[in-house]
């Protein structure tokens, strides 16, 4: 059965609340979810007090300002800054989505950070992707072909490229898979939007010669149709994306081919 | 402990080359059903406050009865092949194996009643 309620080591409790800044007027409350693995206690949700006139728009900003200022043990991944990477991945305001592309006028009253949803978490805000990405790894995200090795290039329409558009910018930062209520319950057998979004950026590439392969590995009662059109992956993806689309193409060639 | 590999735990026990009959299946039987419900809700309206002997002769008309006897089996079908995925989302292990073969029975058993009950009514 589903897991309806956190383990009783999982529950959150009361944490610090860390004292204001000094002379600064312009505050805002911001409560980040924290956990470290090596002092044994639950996780809490401590308390920030930013001072926004020293800080800078997005809610990295605000976390590098937190790390920087106020608690150095703060634990959070972070990279290019400009939602390239897809590293600040996180649950901020009830949302799924790149802390560096977010700004803090977007949200109302206190900002509450957690890691993402329904992962296991390494430390504070960084949840293990391993299983995320050991199944990206899965659905081939390579170009597979048969025939000889032209002596240029691949060759590909101006058509047939702009069949990859809303496919390959995916930064595989796991908003949309952590917001799918289908991947909570059977992460471990439903591939989630993500990994399926990869796998047919390669179904629909006009270069790709395993198309048949790749629809044979994906037909499974729990690979892909776990999906139930729930259309939060389309909701939350930072970069714009509609993997619910993917997924409903890959199924409608299922049927193509079938029937 | 088990020394698996990411990838192995991520490929499971391969693709069950199956999914998608079931999903044509839902949808074939959802298109019928986008017909049949109205047709159903109307036919059955009329029948609405009828005596038992009123409805018999109404239901003895083959229109009403058909109608009534392909949505009843219709919906028991889509709502086997409907509860099926809800309990292999929210259900785990063998008891998820177990719920699927009870509303399996369950959906078979209902739409026999129902065809039994309607041409009981129409003869």
């Amino acid at each position: 059965m589903v897991q309806l309620t956190l383990p009783k080591n999982s529950r959150m409790t009361t944490g610090k609340t860390w004292p204001k800044p000094e002379g600064a007027t312009n505050l805002r409350k911001v409560q980040i979810y924290r956990w470290n693995p090596d002092d044994g206690k639950n996780p809490s949700l401590d308390t920030y007090f930013v001072d926004m006139d020293t800080c800078g728009p997005m809610v990295l900003d605000a976390l590098i300002k937190i790390k920087s200022e106020i608690d150095p043990t703060l634990t959070f991944r972070r990279s290019c800054r400009e939602g390239i990477c897809g590293s600040c991945a996180m649950n901020i305001d009830g949302i799924n989505t790149l802390a560096c592309i977010y700004g803090l006028e977007e949200i109302s009253g206190d900002i509450k950070i957690y890691p993402l949803p329904h992962m296991p978490v390494v430390k504070d805000l960084i949840p293990d992707l391993t299983h995320f990405y050991a199944q990206h790894a899965s659905v081939m995200p390579w170009l597979e072909t048969k025939t000889n090795r032209p002596a240029k290039e691949w060759k590909q329409s101006i058509s047939d490229r702009k069949k990859l558009d809303g496919l390959y910018e995916c930064v595989m930062c796991a908003c949309c898979s952590t917001s799918c209520p289908s991947y909570w319950w059977n992460g471990d057998r439903y591939l989630g939007p993500a990994a399926l979004l990869h796998a047919y950026r390669w179904i629909i590439d006009s270069r790709d010669e395993a198309t048949g392969e790749r629809l044979d590995d994906l037909e499974d009662p729990f690979k892909l149709y776990r999906c139930h059109t729930i259309m939060n992956c389309a909701k939350t993806c930072p970069k714009g994306l509609n993997p619910a689309s993917a997924i409903a193409h890959i199924k409608k060639m299922m049927v193509e081919r079938a029937v | 402990m088990r020394f698996l590999t990411d990838r192995k735990r991520a490929a499971g026990l391969g693709s069950a080359k199956s999914g998608t009959e079931h999903h044509w299946h839902m949808m074939v039987s959802s298109v019928a059903l986008v017909g049949l419900v109205p047709l159903f809700v109307f036919t059955f309206g009329q029948a609405l406050g009828m005596t038992y002997a009123e409805a018999s002769l109404y239901y003895a008309r083959p229109f009403p009865a058909i109608v009534a006897i392909l949505t009843l089996l219709v919906g028991f079908i889509h709502f086997k092949g409907g509860v099926q995925v809800l309990i292999e989302d929210y259900v785990h292990g063998f008891a998820r194996r177990a719920l699927i073969i009870g509303s399996i029975l369950l959906s078979y058993t209902a739409a026999a009643i129902a065809v039994f009950a309607i041409v009981r009514i129409a003869l």
